[in-house]
C-alpha cells in the first residue's frame, strides 16, 4: 500500500443509540474516522452495522448520542445536509435507479453541483442561449472519467436493472464518487462478488483513497479484504462496540473471536 | 336541538351505507393487498342483477309471491358475484401478482369500466326498482322529549340493522371459522400464509366473493332507497375517503370513518353550506380525508406505514 | 439496414445528447413534422379536424403533462380533470375580464393558475405516495368541482354557470377555420412537448425518476424530495391547464362547470398507461388510442355485430365502447406494462436488426 498520511480525527460517533419500538440496534457506540484512513466495521448479522452508517447518513435518527463531522457536532444529521457537507455512500442492497441508464444513474450523482434553474433546462439550446446545455456537458465530462476509472464504459447508456450485479455495484459506487466526497461510506460493497471482481472493487476502494485522498469507512464480510485494505477496525456486536483498533489487534481480541464463532468464513 | 338530532341521526344513516361499500374495499385489500377500484361497479352491478331477477323470476317460474322473487333474485345475484369475482381472480389478477400498485389500481380500474358497461348490457340502463319490502313512511320519535318528535326514516333505520347484522356476520366469520382464519394470515403475510400451505387463488376469489356479497347487500339497500341508476357505481368514490379515515386496513375502522363522515357531511351541509354557497356535501369527505393524509396518514385504526431502506 | 446505428459516430457529448441522435430517428421526426404542418390542412377534411385531430392534440398535450408527474417522477394523480378546469376558467377570467389581453398570455396565465392550484394540491405528496395520494388528488378534483359550480365570481356571476368564448385571434390572424385551430394547437404542442422534453432529459428529469424510483436514496445523493416533488406537479399542472384551455377555448367555445369531471382524470390516466409511463412519445400514442377507440368502435361495431346477425343500438355501442376499453386497460396492463411505447422501441429494436431476426 502506498504510505498516506493520515490525518486528524474527521468524523467521530459519540455515544449513540438508536432503537426501533423494543429493538435495540444500537446501545452507545463510539468509535472516530481519521482523515484519509481506511476504516472497516465488521461484525456478525444483525450487529447494527448497516444502521451506523445509516445514523451518519442521516437516514435514521438516532435516540441518543451525537456525531461530530469536521468540527461540528449534530444530534440528528439530515440527508441532504449531509450529501452537502461531501459525505456520499453506497448501500448494501444498491439503491440504484432501476428505471435509469448507468450514465443517468452516476450524473444523479452530480445533481447537487447542477446550478442551472428549471426555465433554464426547458430552454436548454445548442446555439448557445442560456447555461444549460455547457452545464450538462462539464458534469457529463466529470461522469465520464468516473466511468473510465471504473472500467464500465461499454455499459454507459444500458438501464441498470439489465445489468449483472457486480456491475451495479460499480454503478452505486460511482454514483457515490460522483458527489466529490471527502468521506465515502461503503455498505458491503463486495457482497456477492466472486474473486475476480472482489480484486477490481478493493482496488477501486484504494485508488480512490489513495488518489483523491478520500476518508473510506467500510462495511465487509470478507475478512481477507479486511485484513489487507483496512487501517483500522472496528467490531460490533448485537448493535455493542466490541473492538476498536488495528487488523491485528482485532484479529486476536477473545470477545471478536467468541462472536464469530459458528461463524463460517 | 331537535333539527341538530334529526341531521346527525340521518348522518349516520347515510354513514352506515358508506361504512358497508367501504367494507368491500377494506376486506379485498386486507386480503390481496389490491385496492379494488371496481367496487363501485360492483355494488351497481349486483344490484342491477338483484333488481331484474326480481322482475323476471315471477315471468320465468310463474310464480307471484313478491317475497320468493325477491330472495331468489338475492341468491342468484349472489351466484352472479360468485361467478364475477372467481373470473376476475383468474383472468386478471393471477398474471398481475408480482406488479406495483399502481398497475393493479389501474387494473381495477379498467375493471370497473368493464362490469360498468357489462351490466348496462345484461341488465339494460333504465332506472330500476328495488322492492324489498321497506317501509317508507317516517316515524316520529321521542316526540315526549322533542314538540313533534324527531323525523326518522324506518327504511334507514332498517337498513342500518341490516348493516349492523352484516358486520356482526362478517365478524364472525372471520374470527370463528377457519376460512376466515386463513383470510386473516394471507392479509397478514402473504409469503408466510403461501408456506404454511394456503393456497392464495383460492383464498382471492374467496374473499373477492365475500366482497361481492357485501357489494351486493349495498346495492340492495342503496337500490331500494334511492332506485337502481348509474349513480350508484359513482358512490364508490364517496366511500374511498373512508376508508381513508378508517384506515385501510380496518373493518371497524371501516364502520367508523363510514358514521364520521356521513353525519360530517350532512352537519357541515346544513350549519356551514348556506355561507359557501351550498354544495360542500361534494368534497367534504374528500378535504377531511386530505387533512386525515397530512397528519395521520394511517387514518383511525390502520397499521403505520414504515418505510425500510 | 435502413435503420442502422452503425457509422454514425459521436465526437462530441454535446452531439451524443441531442434529442434524436440517430439520423434516421431525426429525418422521421422532420418528416412527420412536415406532414402535420404542411400536408395534414391540405388533405385532412373539416370532420377528421373536429372529431379527430384536434382533440388528439389537445389530449397529447395533457398526456404530456401527465407523464410528467405520474410517469417521470411516479406520482399518482386522479385530479387531471381538476387542473384542465382551472387552466381553462382561469385562462378565461384573465382573457375576458382584462380588455386586450391577447390569447396567448391568457393561455400562459390560466396555466399559472393550475401550477398554484397543483403545487397546494400536490403538497400531500411530501406526506404520502400511492393510493393514498391518488385518494389526495381526487379531493382536488372534487373541490375543484364544487369551486367552479357554486363560486360564481369565477363563471362571471353568470346564471347558468357556462360561459363562452369568441373571436379567437392570434397576432391578427382570426383563429376560426377548423385548420387553424389545428394549426395553432399543433404549434402550442410542439413548442410545450420540446421544452417537456429539455426538462426531462437534464438534471430535473433525473431527480423527477430518482424520486419515482427510490426516494429514500434520492435524500441521501442531495436531491431535496420536496422541491422535486412539487416542481413536479408546478410543470405537470401548467401543462395540463394549458391543454384544459385549448380545450375550453378551441375545441368547445363554450363549457359549464361540469366539462371537466372525474371521468377526463381517468381518460388522462389511461392514455398515459396505454401510451407508455415515462416517455414524452408514449402521451402521443396514448391519446392518439383514446381519441380514435371511440370512433373506430362506432363505425366497425355495427358492421362485426351484423356479421353474427345481430342488430346493434347506439346505447348498445356506447356500452360495449365502456366494456371494451375496460378490457383493453386490463389486457395492456398485463401484457405490456410500460404501453405503447415499449412496443414502438421494441419495433425500433427489431428494425435496426432487420432484415436478420437477431
Amino acid at each position: 500500500m502506498a504510505a498516506r498520511k493520515i490525518g486528524d480525527v474527521v468524523l467521530a460517533v459519540q455515544n449513540i443509540s438508536l432503537s426501533f419500538g423494543g429493538v435495540k440496534a444500537l446501545t452507545d457506540i463510539s468509535f472516530d474516522v481519521r482523515e484519509h484512513e481506511v476504516r472497516a466495521i465488521i461484525g456478525p448479522n444483525g450487529a447494527g452495522k448497516s444502521s451506523m452508517l445509516n445514523c451518519i447518513n442521516g437516514v435514521y435518527q438516532p435516540q441518543q448520542g451525537a456525531i461530530t463531522f469536521r468540527g461540528q457536532t449534530f444530534k440528528h444529521m439530515n440527508s441532504r445536509q449531509v450529501a452537502e457537507m461531501g459525505i456520499a455512500r453506497t448501500f448494501q442492497n444498491l439503491a440504484l435507479f432501476k428505471g435509469m441508464s448507468v450514465l443517468d444513474n452516476i450524473m444523479t450523482g452530480r445533481n447537487l453541483k447542477m446550478k442551472a434553474s428549471l426555465l433554464q433546462q426547458a430552454f436548454r439550446n445548442p446555439f448557445g442561449f442560456g447555461t444549460a446545455e455547457r452545464e450538462e456537458i462539464a458534469q457529463r465530462e466529470v461522469v465520464e472519467r468516473i466511468i473510465d476509472f471504473l472500467e464500465i464504459q461499454p455499459y454507459r447508456k444500458t438501464p441498470v436493472g439489465k445489468m449483472p450485479y457486480g456491475l451495479q455495484k460499480r454503478v452505486d459506487l460511482g454514483r457515490a464518487l460522483a458527489m466529490e466526497p471527502t468521506l465515502l461510506l461503503l455498505d458491503e460493497p463486495m457482497a456477492g462478488m466472486n474473486v475476480e471482481e472482489k480484486q477490481d472493487m478493493s482496488r477501486f476502494i484504494l485508488d480512490v483513497n489513495d488518489e483523491f485522498g478520500t476518508t473510506i469507512v467500510l462495511i465487509e464480510h470478507d475478512m481477507g479484504v479486511v485484513m489487507d485494505i483496512s487501517d483500522r477496525v472496528v467490531v460490533l456486536d448485537y448493535g455493542k462496540k466490541i473492538g476498536d483498533g488495528s487488523p491485528d489487534a482485532v484479529r486476536n481480541n477473545e470477545d471478536v473471536i467468541r462472536a464469530y464463532l459458528g461463524v463460517q468464513h | 336541538m331537535a333539527f341538530f338530532l334529526e341531521t346527525t341521526l340521518g348522518g349516520l344513516m347515510v354513514g352506515m351505507l358508506y361504512a358497508l361499500v367501504a367494507l368491500g374495499f377494506v376486506l379485498i385489500f386486507k386480503a390481496s393487498g389490491v385496492f379494488n377500484f371496481a367496487q363501485g361497479a360492483m355494488v351497481l352491478f349486483a344490484a342491477l342483477a338483484m333488481a331484474r331477477f326480481a322482475e323476471w323470476i315471477p315471468q320465468w317460474t310463474g310464480i307471484e309471491n313478491r317475497w320468493f322473487a325477491n330472495i331468489a333474485a338475492f341468491v342468484l345475484a349472489g351466484l352472479v358475484m360468485f361467478v364475477t369475482a372467481w373470473v376476475i381472480e383468474r383472468l386478471v389478477l393471477r398474471h398481475l401478482v408480482n406488479q406495483e400498485g399502481a398497475t393493479l389500481l389501474l387494473a381495477t380500474l379498467g375493471i370497473a369500466y368493464f362490469i360498468d358497461g357489462l351490466g348496462q348490457t345484461l341488465f339494460g340502463s333504465n332506472i330500476y326498482k328495488i322492492d324489498i319490502g321497506l317501509p317508507k313512511e317516517p316515524i316520529f320519535a321521542f316526540d315526549s322529549l322533542f314538540q313533534g318528535g324527531i323525523l326518522i326514516n324506518k327504511e334507514d333505520l332498517i337498513a342500518a340493522a341490516i348493516a349492523a347484522a352484516l358486520v356482526t356476520l362478517l365478524s364472525l366469520f372471520f374470527q370463528k371459522t377457519s376460512t376466515g382464519r386463513a383470510l386473516r394470515a394471507v392479509a397478514d403475510d402473504h409469503q408466510a400464509a403461501q408456506s404454511i400451505g394456503i393456497p392464495l387463488a383460492r383464498i382471492w376469489v374467496i374473499v373477492w366473493c365475500v366482497a361481492g356479497v357485501v357489494a351486493l347487500v349495498a346495492g340492495m339497500i342503496w337500490g331500494s332507497k334511492l332506485g337502481v341508476q348509474f349513480s350508484l357505481a359513482t358512490v364508490a368514490l364517496r366511500a374511498l375517503p373512508v376508508v381513508i379515515l378508517g384506515g385501510l386496513t380496518s373493518v371497524p375502522g371501516a364502520i367508523l370513518g363510514g358514521l364520521i363522515i356521513g353525519v360530517g357531511e350532512k352537519l357541515s351541509e346544513v350549519y356551514l353550506g348556506p355561507y359557501v354557497g351550498g354544495g360542500i356535501e361534494i368534497w367534504f369527505a374528500y378535504v377531511l380525508a386530505l387533512v386525515f393524509l397530512l397528519f395521520r396518514p394511517q387514518g383511525l385504526f390502520g397499521e403505520k406505514i414504515i418505510d425500510r431502506v | 439496414m435502413l435503420y442502422r446505428e452503425n457509422g454514425q459516430f459521436k465526437s462530441s457529448y454535446r452531439a451524443d445528447q441531442q434529442i434524436f441522435p440517430i439520423l434516421q430517428d431525426r429525418i422521421f421526426i422532420i418528416g412527420v413534422l412536415a406532414f402535420a404542418f404542411l400536408a395534414v390542412p391540405m388533405l385532412a377534411s373539416d370532420y377528421l379536424f373536429r372529431a379527430i385531430l384536434i382533440p388528439f392534440l389537445i389530449f397529447s398535450l395533457a398526456a404530456v403533462g401527465v407523464n410528467i408527474l405520474v410517469g417521470y417522477c411516479g406520482q399518482i394523480s386522479l385530479g387531471s380533470g381538476a387542473f384542465m378546469a382551472v387552466g381553462a376558467y382561469g385562462a378565461y377570467n384573465f382573457f375576458v375580464r382584462i380588455p386586450g389581453m391577447p390569447l396567448v398570455p391568457a393561455l400562459i396565465l390560466g396555466g399559472l393558475c393550475a401550477t398554484a392550484f397543483g403545487v397546494l394540491f400536490g403538497l400531500p405528496s411530501l406526506r404520502v405516495r400511492g393510493l393514498y395520494l391518488a385518494v389526495a388528488t381526487l379531493a382536488a378534483q372534487f373541490f375543484a368541482d364544487w369551486m367552479f359550480l357554486r363560486i360564481k365570481w369565477f363563471t362571471l356571476d353568470t346564471p347558468s354557470g357556462s360561459v363562452a368564448v369568441s373571436n379567437l385571434q392570434v397576432l391578427g390572424l382570426p383563429l376560426e377555420s377548423a385548420v387553424s385551430k389545428y394549426l395553432f394547437c399543433l404549434a402550442v404542442l410542439v413548442v410545450i412537448a420540446l421544452l417537456a422534453k429539455n426538462l426531462v432529459r437534464g438534471a430535473i428529469g433525473r431527480e423527477w425518476m430518482a424520486i419515482r424510483d427510490m426516494d429514500v436514496a434520492a435524500a441521501v445523493i442531495g436531491i431535496r424530495p420536496m422541491y422535486a416533488k412539487l416542481s413536479a406537479f408546478a410543470v405537470s399542472s401548467f401543462i395540463i391547464g394549458v391543454a384544459g384551455a385549448l380545450w375550453a377555448f378551441i375545441y368547445l367555445g363554450a363549457w359549464e362547470p361540469s366539462a371537466f369531471s372525474v371521468d377526463y382524470s381517468f381518460r388522462l390516466l389511461f392514455m398515459v398507461i396505454i401510451g407508455g409511463l415515462g416517455s414524452i412519445m408514449g402521451g402521443f400514442f396514448g391519446a392518439a388510442f383514446i381519441v380514435v377507440l371511440p370512433i373506430a368502435l362506432n363505425q366497425f361495431l355495427p358492421v362485426v355485430a351484423g356479421l353474427f346477425g345481430i342488430g346493434i343500438s347506439t346505447v348498445g355501442i356506447s356500452h360495449a365502447e365502456l366494456m371494451i376499453f375496460g378490457a383493453l386497460i386490463v389486457w395492456f396492463l398485463i401484457v405490456e406494462p410500460h404501453g405503447l411505447a415499449k412496443l414502438w422501441s421494441t419495433a425500433k429494436q427489431k428494425l435496426q436488426l432487420w432484415p436478420f431476426p437477431h
